[in-house]
C-alpha cells in the first residue's frame, strides 16, 4: 500500500513541467488561436520526445507501456501549462487503435484526432491533425475534417467530421473512452491548480482599502475552498487510474473542482481577470470547455450511479 | 502507486471482519446519550477490549495490539461497514490518549490508559467556555496554586462538553498564571467529574438528547499528579489534541463509505420517487471515495515520516461538509418521512450538523488553510485576534 506517485512518476511530472515552463506555452496557445500552429506543434514534438504521446502504447507496439497513473501524471502537467493539440484524443487513440500503421504513427508522435459521438461530436484540431478518426455506431473509421467550429477556448479548433467509409482495426473502445475521460480529469486538476496558484499570487500583491486583498477572510475562505476541492480531486484521478473508482467519478469531481477554481479565480482577480489580454483568461476558458468535453458532468454522474446500482 | 494490502494486513482484515460479523448487535443500541444506551455502549467497549479491538494501534501493555496506521484504517473500514455501535469512548481514545502518550508521565500512562481502553472510564473534553469558543485562547477559568496540598484549585465554567453528562473524567485547559494572556500561562488538567466542587448540567441538543453538558468548577482540587504536561505549556499540549481531532484520527473514511453505501441502497428503493436527488446521491458517494483515497495518501505520507500539520484543516472541512451532504441526500430520498425520528438518517444528520462547528469551526480551519497552506497574509492586528496555531 503506497498511494503516492513513485519517484519515477514524480520525475516524469517534473521533466514535463520543466520543459513546458520554459516553452512559452501561453505564446504558443495565443498563436494557435490565431491559426499559427508552428509553435504549438513544436511543443507537441518536444512532449512526444518525452514519450507523452506513447504512454499507453505497449512496448511491443513501439510505445512506453506506461500505466493510466502515468497518463494522469502527464496530463495534469498539460493542464497546468495549457498545452495545445489533441492530447486527450491521443490517449483515446493509443488505446483504441489495433496494432498497425495507424498505431505506429501515433506512437511515433503524429498528431491524430478523433470524434466519439455523441459525447465528443467533433474532432479537436481536425484541420491540424495528420490523421482523423471517428467512432460511428461503435466502429472506428477514418474521417474527413469539415467546418471548424470556434470554442470559447480558442485553442480548441473543433472540426465537424464525416466518415470516409474506411474501417480501422480497433480494440477496447470502452477502455479508450475511459482513458480519455481520465486524461480530461487530470488536465482539469492541473488547470485548476494553475488558476489557484496565479490567484494566490495576485491577491498577495493587489491592495485595496490599504491592504492586500488576500488578507481579507472573504477572499481567504474562497481560495481555501478551492485548495480543498483540488486536494480531493487528485486522489480520485489517481484512484480511477488504479481502477478503484470509475473514471467518470474522477471526471465529475475534477470538473467541479476546476470550475470552482475558475469561478473563484475570476472573482478574486476582478475586472482584469475578465479580459482576454490577461493570461488567466486562457485557463478560465480551457476549464469551461473541458467541463463538458468527453462527457458532461450529468453524463458522468449517470454513469457512476449506473455502476453502483447494477 | 498501489493500493494492495500485504498478506498480514489481509489476515488482520479477515480477522476483524469475521469477529464483527459474529458480534455486532443485530439491532442498533439505544442512543449513548441516554442512561440505558450509555451502559450498553460501555458494555460493547468492554467486549471490543477483550479482543484487543478497542484501541488496535496502542501498545500491548495498555490494551492494544500495536497495529500500524494502515491496519488502523482497515479496522475502521471494517468497523463501520459492519454497522457497529458508535464509540462512546472516542473522546478519550482519540483526543486525550495521544496526548497522554506524548506528554504524560509513565505513572499517568499506567493509571489512565488501560481503563480508557476497556471503556471502564469514559472521558469528556472540557475546552470551550461561554466566552471562549473559536477564540479558545481567551479562556478565563482559573487554576490557583495550592502548595499546602500539592496541587491546584480550579474555578470557572466549561461548556459544550460532549459525553460529560455520563462520563467519569474530564480534561481541559485552565489559566494557571493570572497575569498571563492568550496562549501563555495555560495548563492542562485531568479531573474526575464527581470531584468535590464540580457540577455537571446536561444541555439538550437539537434532537433533545443530552449529548453535551456544561461543567461548573467551584474550588475543585486537582493534585499535581493530574497535571498533563508542563505547567504553563497547556496551549501547545491542547493544540496537538486539536490536530488529532480534526485530522485523521477522529473521522476515519470507513464511516463515510459505509454511509454512502447505505445511501445507494436507499436510492434503489426510494430513487424512483425522488429522481431529482440523483446528483446528491452520486456526489455523496464520490465524496466518500475521495475521502477514502485522500486518506490513503495521508497514511502513505505519515508512514514515510511526514506530518499532518495544517493539512488536517483540509481534512476537517471536507469530512464535516461531506457528512452533512450525505445525510441530507438520505433525508431527501425519504421524502415526507424524513422528519420522523425513528430513522437513522435523521440521527446521523443531527450528529453531522455539529461537525462544522466543533474542533475549531470550519471558518477557523479556512483561515488556517489560507494562511498556512496558501501563504496568504494575516489580517492586521485588531481586525482579528490571532488565528490559533
Amino acid at each position: 500500500m503506497k498511494f503516492e506517485r513513485t519517484d519515477e512518476q514524480q520525475g516524469f511530472a517534473e521533466a514535463i513541467g520543466d520543459m513546458l515552463a520554459k516553452a512559452d506555452t501561453v505564446g504558443a496557445a495565443r498563436s494557435w488561436i490565431d491559426g499559427d500552429t508552428a509553435a504549438g506543434l513544436g511543443i507537441w514534438k518536444r512532449l512526444a520526445d518525452l514519450g507523452v504521446n506513447a504512454l499507453l502504447v505497449s512496448e511491443e507496439d513501439g510505445g512506453l507501456g506506461g500505466s493510466l497513473v502515468d497518463l494522469a501524471v502527464a496530463h495534469e502537467q498539460l493542464g497546468y501549462h495549457l498545452a495545445v493539440g489533441p492530447w486527450i484524443e491521443n490517449a483515446y487513440l493509443s488505446t483504441a487503435l489495433a496494432a498497425g500503421a495507424e498505431l505506429d504513427a501515433v506512437a511515433e508522435g503524429a498528431v491524430a484526432t478523433v470524434a466519439v459521438a455523441p459525447q465528443v461530436p467533433r474532432a479537436l484540431d481536425g484541420d491540424v491533425a495528420s490523421a482523423r478518426y471517428a467512432v460511428i455506431d461503435g466502429t472506428l473509421v477514418t474521417a474527413t475534417s469539415g467546418t471548424i467550429r470556434t470554442s470559447i477556448d480558442g485553442t480548441r479548433r473543433l472540426a465537424d467530421v464525416a466518415s470516409t467509409g474506411t474501417v480501422v482495426g480497433s480494440r477496447e473502445l470502452d477502455a479508450a473512452f475511459d482513458a480519455a475521460v481520465l486524461a480530461t480529469a487530470a488536465q482539469l486538476v492541473g488547470a485548476g491548480e494553475r488558476v489557484l496558484a496565479d490567484s494566490v499570487t495576485y491577491v498577495k500583491q493587489r491592495k485595496q482599502f490599504g491592504r492586500e486583498i488576500g488578507s481579507y477572510q472573504a477572499i481567504k475562505h474562497q481560495l481555501a475552498d478551492v485548495r480543498i476541492a483540488l486536494d480531493f480531486a487528485r486522489p480520485l484521478v489517481h484512484g480511477a487510474a488504479l481502477g478503484e473508482v470509475p473514471a467518470s467519478a474522477a471526471k465529475a469531481y475534477a470538473a467541479d473542482a476546476a470550475y470552482l477554481a475558475a469561478r473563484t479565480g475570476l472573482q478574486v482577480h476582478g475586472a482584469i481577470g475578465y479580459t482576454a489580454e490577461f493570461d488567466l483568461s486562457l485557463w478560465l476558458n480551457r476549464i469551461r470547455a473541458l467541463v463538458t468535453a468527453w462527457g458532461t458532468p450529468a453524463f458522468h454522474r449517470g454513469r457512476v450511479l449506473e455502476s453502483l446500482v447494477n | 502507486m498501489d493500493l494492495t494490502l500485504s498478506a498480514s494486513e489481509l489476515a488482520f482484515q479477515a480477522e476483524v471482519r469475521s469477529w464483527l460479523a459474529a458480534n455486532v448487535p443485530a439491532e442498533p443500541l439505544p442512543s449513548m446519550d441516554t442512561a440505558e444506551g450509555w451502559a450498553l455502549h460501555q458494555e460493547w467497549e468492554a467486549k471490543l477490549a477483550a479482543e484487543r479491538l478497542s484501541v488496535v494501534s496502542w501498545p500491548k501493555e495498555v490494551g492494544g495490539r500495536e497495529a500500524s496506521l494502515i491496519e488502523w484504517v482497515i479496522f475502521e473500514e471494517e468497523y463501520y461497514r459492519a454497522g457497529a455501535p458508535g464509540r462512546v469512548s472516542q473522546n478519550g481514545i482519540f483526543l486525550l490518549a495521544p496526548i497522554i502518550f506524548d506528554h504524560g508521565t509513565p505513572e499517568q500512562q499506567a493509571r489512565f490508559l488501560p481503563s480508557m481502553a476497556t471503556g471502564e472510564k469514559i472521558w469528556a473534553q472540557a475546552w470551550s467556555e461561554p466566552e471562549a469558543g473559536s477564540d479558545l485562547a481567551s479562556l478565563r477559568s482559573t487554576a490557583t496554586r495550592d502548595d499546602a496540598r500539592g496541587g491546584w484549585v480550579l474555578n470557572g465554567q466549561k461548556t459544550w462538553s460532549s459525553r460529560a453528562t455520563y462520563a467519569h473524567w474530564g480534561f481541559g485547559l485552565f489559566r494557571s498564571d493570572p497575569d498571563s494572556a492568550k496562549h501563555a500561562g495555560l495548563t492542562y488538567y485531568l479531573f474526575p467529574l464527581d470531584a468535590d466542587g464540580i457540577t455537571v448540567r446536561p444541555i439538550a441538543q437539537l434532537d433533545g438528547e443530552a449529548g453535551f453538558a456544561e461543567i461548573f468548577f467551584d474550588d475543585v482540587f486537582v493534585p499535581d499528579a493530574d497535571v498533563l504536561g508542563a505547567v504553563g505549556a497547556g496551549w501547545n499540549v491542547a493544540m496537538s489534541t486539536a490536530g488529532n481531532e480534526r485530522g485523521l484520527s477522529l473521522r476515519s473514511p470507513g464511516r463515510f463509505c459505509a454511509a454512502a453505501d447505505r445511501l445507494v441502497e436507499l436510492w434503489k428503493t426510494h430513487g424512483v420517487d425522488a429522481p431529482q436527488t440523483r446528483d446528491a446521491v452520486v456526489d455523496a458517494w464520490i465524496g466518500a471515495q475521495a475521502y477514502r483515497l485522500f486518506t490513503w495518501g495521508t497514511v502513505t505520507r505519515l508512514a514515510d515520516g511526514g506530518e499532518m500539520g495544517a493539512a488536517g484543516s483540509i481534512n476537517k472541512v471536507f469530512w464535516s461538509e461531506l457528512d452533512i451532504a450525505l445525510h441530507e441526500a438520505g433525508l431527501d430520498l425519504l421524502g415526507p418521512d424524513a422528519e420522523l425520528l425513528d430513522s437513522p438518517w435523521m440521527d446521523g444528520f443531527v450528529f453531522a450538523l455539529s461537525g462544522p462547528i466543533y474542533a475549531g469551526t470550519n471558518e477557523i480551519q479556512r483561515n488556517i488553510i489560507a494562511e498556512r497552506i496558501l501563504g496568504l497574509p494575516r489580517e492586521p492586528k485588531g481586525a482579528q485576534k490571532e488565528v490559533q496555531k
